[in-house]
């Protein structure tokens, strides 16, 4: 299989502040790995600094082999990292359909002109563009809805529909922050299964910061712990979450 | 998924239906002398207006940034493409030919200069950089205010001081005097070209926004972030729109300068006013509705012309007009009454009936 995500000693500190320290964490191909851990122990910060919106003070990032360690958010996404965010950030009036069409941008590089004067490679990518993006809308049960504006989806629909845009950028690695928040227990089982669907489907690996324990401990292969900036545990996920220092970290003493 | 899309192209065809139409209204009442001398010479202005007011919306509502500085691009098209044609108006280029050329003249430099003025000014959001367009569209005018251009057997000469500066021959032959302008610039510009490129502005305007491009703006406008982090480049989607919009207003700088004989670079021509009056018909037309920003340019500019038999109480009832198109576009009581009995929730309604007949 390999190793997809390799990152080694990742620290960032905003003033005094050591937000992520030391932060180590390795991912197989294929794997569904889950980073979890008290509100304010720097998950999202963590995938920050993954995605290029952060520049790391310190610390190696290597995504297979090849060093993206400060690289900017273009970049980092060209490369094959996608990611969603804790709180939604869809192109809200754009429709459901042209959140994924411009997640599908970078693949479909016909030029303005050939935009403006609808020449015959425009015709043909948009008509790509479409299909693909409606086979996308369909994993996500999202077609009947594809002409609606992203803002008047239903909140649950609006996570997925994020999912599909980052989909849409035929990422190798696939980074989601709380997929499964403010969702019902429904929705959440739902979502378990589409996660799982689209690994296998996709060849993806997918790493994935969750406070639904029962979510983590249904899909997460393997886990890593985080509080206060720093590792607390890692490892198989039935281990992980019973060690104790683990538990104490969520409950207290 | 198919009717999305004939759905979009319907509405640009009703919009291109709509110039077409008024098009051929004003030839009919034209030919038939029903229009008076005062709306004939209003035909071109208008045009110049619903190109202006098509292409801030281009700025403020595809891609969601404020220009109070639009005036300054007309300034540039108007001025580059007058100083063109005066180059050549003494050769023997076909009026036609020179009319495209400055045309094109004048929409590439104002492009240009959207570019070089979009890099350091985009840097900015919201309200600074509003102010700063403002401050770069009154810079541009009072620059070009102050240019004295001239030309003789040895060449052209330029300066910043005055014409005396300029040292020309005895043959000499200003081109832009100063605060005086442009002189003596052939009226090339007529109604149909206008309404032509007003058409070709639309074509622009709604193919961008339904393409590859438009996509990245509009997502950008709606959230930067969540944009960046899917690989769109941000910098460069934000110039393309500036400069294009940019392009557009010097397009409508063209048809302005050619249709008077004399260009001066006022603030009553080219100043903060006219970006404001601009900026009126899009946000009356709505932020990012093109036919809305037609329309709103041609009643606005009509109005006040119409209204003129009224004398003292013209300005009263412009400005009630204004205030009423304000309330029946951006009240929220108002959109939910149109949401509720409006035309397409009619129509959207008459077919699933029919649907189901």
């Amino acid at each position: 299989m390999g190793v997809i995500l390799d990152v080694k000693n990742l620290g960032i500190s905003f003033g005094g502040l050591r937000a992520v320290n030391d932060f180590d964490i390795k991912i197989e191909k294929g794997e569904l790995y889950g980073l979890i851990g008290p509100n304010g122990a720097g998950k999202t910060t963590a995938f920050n600094l993954l995605t290029g919106v952060y520049k790391p003070n310190k610390g190696i990032v290597k995504l297979e082999d090849k060093d993206i360690t400060g690289k900017s958010t273009i970049e980092i996404s060209k490369s094959g990292v996608a990611r969603t965010f804790q709180n939604i950030r869809l192109f809200k009036k754009l429709s459901v359909l042209d959140n994924v069409k411009v997640g599908l941008h970078n693949h479909y590089p016909y030029t303005t002109i050939e935009g403006i004067l609808r020449l015959p490679r425009f015709r043909k990518m948009e008509r790509e563009m479409t299909a693909r993006a409606m086979e996308l809308l369909k994993v996500f049960d999202l077609v009947g809805e594809a002409s609606y504006p992203a803002a008047k989806l239903p909140y649950g629909k609006q996570r997925k529909l994020e999912i599909a845009r980052a989909m849409a950028t035929r990422p190798k690695l696939l980074l989601l922050d709380e997929p499964a928040a403010g969702m019902n227990p429904n929705e959440t089982l739902e979502l378990m299964d589409t996660i799982k669907f689209i690994r296998d489907e996709f060849d993806l690996t997918i790493l994935l910061i969750e406070h639904d324990m029962k979510l983590v401990a249904g899909i997460c292969e393997r886990l890593t712990v985080l509080n206060f900036g720093e590792v607390l545990a890692q490892g198989e996920t039935a281990t992980v979450l019973n060690e104790p220092q683990v538990i104490k970290a969520y409950l207290g003493d | 998924m198919l009717k999305k899309i004939n759905l979009q192209v319907r509405n640009n065809m009703i919009t291109y239906g709509i110039v077409i139409l008024a098009f051929i209204l004003v030839q009919i009442l034209q030919s038939t002398g029903n229009l008076s001398r005062l709306l004939q010479g209003l035909l071109v202005p208008l045009t110049v207006y619903v190109i202006l007011a098509v292409s801030l919306n281009f700025t403020v509502g595809i891609l969601g940034e404020l220009s109070l500085g639009h005036a300054g691009f007309m300034c540039v098209g108007a001025f580059g493409s007058a100083f063109f044609t005066a180059m050549v108006k003494h050769g023997d280029m076909p009026a036609g030919l020179r009319f495209a050329l400055a045309i094109a003249i004048g929409a590439l430099i104002a492009g240009v200069f959207g570019l070089l003025i979009g890099i350091p000014v985009l840097r900015l959001r919201g309200d600074y950089l509003a102010i700063v367009t403002l401050a770069f569209g009154e810079i541009i005018m009072n620059v070009i205010g102050a240019m004295f251009v001239g030309r003789d057997s040895s060449g052209l000469h330029f300066s910043l001081r005055d014409a005396h500066s300029l040292n020309m021959g005895a043959d000499g032959e200003m081109i832009i005097n100063g605060p005086l302008g442009i002189i003596d610039t052939p009226r090339d510009a007529n109604f149909m070209v206008g309404v032509i490129l007003v058409l070709i502005t639309i074509f622009i305007v709604t193919n961008m926004m339904n393409s590859r491009d438009g996509r990245a703006i509009m997502s950008i406008r709606d959230n930067r972030i969540a944009a960046e982090s899917i690989g769109i480049n941000i910098t460069k989607y934000k110039l393309l729109a500036f400069a294009i919009s940019a392009a557009l207003a010097g397009v409508a700088g063209v048809l302005y300068a050619h249709n008077l004989t004399t260009l001066t670079a006022a603030p009553r021509n080219f100043g903060f006013n006219m970006s404001i009056m601009v900026l009126v018909f899009v946000v009356l037309g709505g932020i990012g509705n093109i036919r809305g920003s037609i329309i709103a340019a041609v009643v606005l500019t009509l109005l006040p012309e119409l209204l003129r038999g009224l004398a003292d109480f013209r300005m009263l009832i412009y400005a009630i007009v204004l205030i009423v198109m304000m309330l029946l576009n951006w009240a929220p009581k108002a959109i939910e009454w149109r949401e509720r009995y409006g035309l397409k929730t009619f129509l959207a309604k008459r077919k699933a009936k029919e649907a189901k007949e």
